[in-house]
């Protein structure tokens, strides 16, 4: 903590985390607005037209990074997720819950842009290759961690159980991947890798990291807002925090 | 009364109008007996969105009975759970000589039986076939001869026994699930609300059970609403407040 | 003090439950039963053709052996929960984990042994033959324990809760599913005479993860519901 010149423990109650969230969102929220512009300029007007696959292939500027965002938000909850329940920290389990959302809506971005991407390139609206399945069952586990949670009256309780189901389900998460890659093979394979030689013209690469990065800055924002309704609907019902009350809360911006 | 060794530790006591083939004794490590063997420090708790108690430190000393009461929803069910290890304390800690019980974990379940609202207890089962289970399941002595002993000893009587538990009453199933104090050989008791739905009979059975319990330096935590018949200088009371 | 050795512990929560199923026969011919009627929906959907039903065979019967242990994971935990037994049970001074294990054990025997054992007439009536009837029952031997233990997660999470029978469906399924694949695929490989070897083993590591993870799992989450 003070190695590092900053007292990280004193965020660790809500009354700090709102304005600091509230400080921060606006940041995130531009860039995220200049990155994904940019990125979808990129992608629909500069990058080349694909030789087999037309204009229509422009929608992968936004499936791909959707998915990836989706997969990667799972990971980021879980380990908040896992954080609250090793640390019994409260900010923890508000961050998974805030997360939750973005990464079900992502999630179901990539399937919606997928199947639209589908039917000029397959001739159908669904198809059941490897990749689009493993999405659409990540997109059950995201409802069922949101649902769990809304389900369990007890905050103490909810948020716990639903700490437990986002580890379990991250364990599934390459598990169902692997499995369903065993199943079927039908999907483009990944023409965009960290690790291998890009198989896609420069630009497509660039258009699509960048489109990434603004869906981060975005997801950041949102959840961090996300976040700030958490404390506020938390706070009303002062059940680990006996000292806060909403006007302490919003005096504190 | 008790026979004790040279060094003054009670070693049997033979209990109520039962013989003494009915296990009462420990054989807890004497050494490691004080006055401070089961202690809250500064226990607080919250259920949901209420505060229930705060601040509690309280001692229970071999051989003494603590009795837990206030009001309906005042947090003596909570209290209880806690020192069970079943809930977690908002703050504070619970030592079992001297360590914390979260540490020692199921080296302090050993040292408890706990007897709660829910009865423990299967309907579909006999009795006789319940409390063997139990015991079984807490090491303790499960042999036919004894447990029919030990539900004899509850006021239950012979043709009891083999029924279903369907189809006892609420009293009678409530002494199935405390037939166990009467096999029970470990220290701590924590017990909520025994005497609901046991009649007079049954209620002196169980408080001379308590008393040979605590005459043999066990401990036990009560919630309860009513007094208990036992001599003053070992019941102390615990009124939760927020 | 007392405490009961971890196998006496173990034997005796595992005695308590079959002693329990023995006075409720019903529950072993409900899972039997459900199996045989829900496999034969499917026939009378989709139609008596034999070649039909050869190919859809292993995805039906595997898809009816995993819905048969999800209605049956209210029964785990519920029962013992509302009758006060579950929290005598986490007081039992050895590893929750293993009582689970023990727990999940009966639950198998009396839910779904059943099933593993009539698979081989189940196959028959879809017109498996030979070897693939052996693999059927093979991999539900594998996979059905495996997806009780799986299942024992989502039956802790969802614990007391209302309209807990579909909730712990929704939990569960995405867990179900890598069982699913390696299981069925292991029948159809088998009748596409390619060997199902590598579902199999697949299964088996399945078995194996599912029962080093998911009993501890179960554990902490049968301690966050019983708080």
């Amino acid at each position: 903590m003070s190695a590092t010149g900053i007292n990280w423990f004193k965020y660790s109650s809500p009354q700090a985390l709102y304005p600091l969230a509230g400080r921060m969102i606006p940041w995130f929220a531009a860039f995220a607005l200049a990155l994904i512009g940019v990125g979808l300029y990129v992608g629909f007007f500069v990058a080349p037209t694909d030789v087999t696959q037309g204009d229509a292939y422009r929608i992968i500027f936004v499936h791909v990074p959707a998915a990836w965002m989706s997969m990667f938000l799972y990971v980021i909850m879980a380990i908040w997720a896992g954080l609250g329940l090793g640390l019994n920290a409260r900010p923890s389990f508000m961050m998974a819950q805030a997360i939750a959302p973005t990464g079900a809506m992502f999630t179901f971005l990539a399937l919606f842009t997928g199947s639209m991407w589908g039917k000029p390139t397959w001739g159908a609206w669904w198809v059941w290759d490897a990749r689009l399945t493993s999405e659409l069952i990540l997109l059950f586990q995201y409802i069922g961690i949101i649902l769990l949670r809304s389900s369990i009256d007890d905050l103490r309780r909810a948020d716990r159980a639903s700490a437990v189901l986002a580890l379990v389900g991250v364990i599934n998460v390459p598990i169902i991947y692997f499995s369903v890659r065993w199943w079927n093979t039908l999907h483009q394979g990944a023409s965009v890798s960290i690790t291998a030689a890009p198989t896609m013209a420069g630009t497509m690469v660039t258009a699509m990291l960048v489109m990434m990065f603004g869906f981060w800055m975005y997801s950041i924002a949102v959840t961090l807002a996300r976040m700030r309704c958490v404390i506020v609907e938390r706070e009303r019902q002062p059940s680990w925090d006996k000292q806060a009350s909403i006007p302490d809360v919003v005096e504190a911006r | 009364m008790g026979t004790s060794d040279g060094a003054g530790n009670r070693l049997t006591n033979s209990t109520t109008h039962e013989d003494s083939t009915l296990p009462c004794y420990f054989s807890f490590d004497l050494s490691g007996v004080s006055p401070n063997m089961f202690q809250t420090v500064a226990l607080s708790g919250s259920r949901g969105e209420r505060q229930l108690f705060s601040d509690v430190s309280v001692t229970v000393k071999p051989g003494t009975l603590l009795a837990v009461v206030g009001e309906n929803g005042s947090g003596k069910t909570s209290f209880l759970r806690m020192l069970c290890g079943l809930l977690s304390p908002d703050g504070g800690t619970i030592l079992w000589q001297g360590k914390d019980i979260r540490r020692l974990k199921e080296l302090y379940s050993a040292q408890l039986t706990y007897v709660g609202h829910l009865n423990g207890i299967k309907d579909e089962l006999t009795p006789v076939e319940n409390l063997t289970v139990s015991a079984c399941l807490a090491g303790d002595e499960s042999s036919g001869a004894i447990v029919q002993k030990a539900l004899e000893a509850v006021g239950l009587v012979r043709p009891v026994h083999r029924l279903p538990t369907r189809v006892l009453s609420q009293g009678q199933k409530r002494r199935v699930s405390l037939a166990r104090l009467w096999l029970s050989t470990r220290p701590l008791w924590l017990l909520d609300e025994p005497f609901a739905s046991l009649d007079a009979a049954a209620t002196s059975y169980l408080t001379q059970r308590l008393h040979a319990h605590l005459h043999n330096d066990g401990m036990v935590v009560v919630a309860t609403h009513q007094e208990i018949d036992l001599p003053p200088d070992c019941i102390q009371h615990l009124r939760l407040t927020r | 003090m007392s405490q009961p050795s971890m196998s006496e512990a173990l034997r005796g929560v595992v005695r308590r439950d079959l002693l329990l199923a023995m006075r409720h026969r019903s529950d072993v011919a409900m899972s039997v039963f459900f199996v045989v009627i829900v496999a034969s929906l499917f026939p009378l959907g989709v139609g008596p053709e034999p070649a039909v039903l050869r190919v859809i065979a292993s995805g039906v019967l595997w898809v009816t052996a995993l819905l048969a242990c999800l209605l049956s994971l209210g029964r785990l935990f519920t029962a013992d929960y509302l009758d006060g037994v579950l929290e005598q049970t986490l007081l039992i001074p050895q590893p929750l984990a293993v009582l689970v294990v023990g727990k999940v054990f009966s639950h198998w025997v009396i839910s779904g042994l059943p099933v593993v054992l009539l698979s081989p007439l189940l196959g028959l009536q879809f017109g498996l033959s030979g070897d693939s009837l052996w693999v059927l029952t093979l991999s539900l031997l594998l996979g059905t324990p495996t997806l009780s233990m799986i299942g024992a997660v989502g039956a802790a999470l969802t614990l007391g809760l209302r309209g807990s029978g579909l909730l712990v469906a929704l939990l569960v399924l995405p867990l179900f599913i890598p069982v699913l694949i390696f299981g069925a695929g292991a029948v159809t490989n088998s009748l596409a005479g390619i060997g199902s070897e590598a579902n199999l083993s697949l299964l088996g590591a399945c078995f194996l993860f599912s029962f080093a993870f998911a009993p501890w799992a179960t554990a902490v989450a049968l301690r966050i519901a019983l708080e």
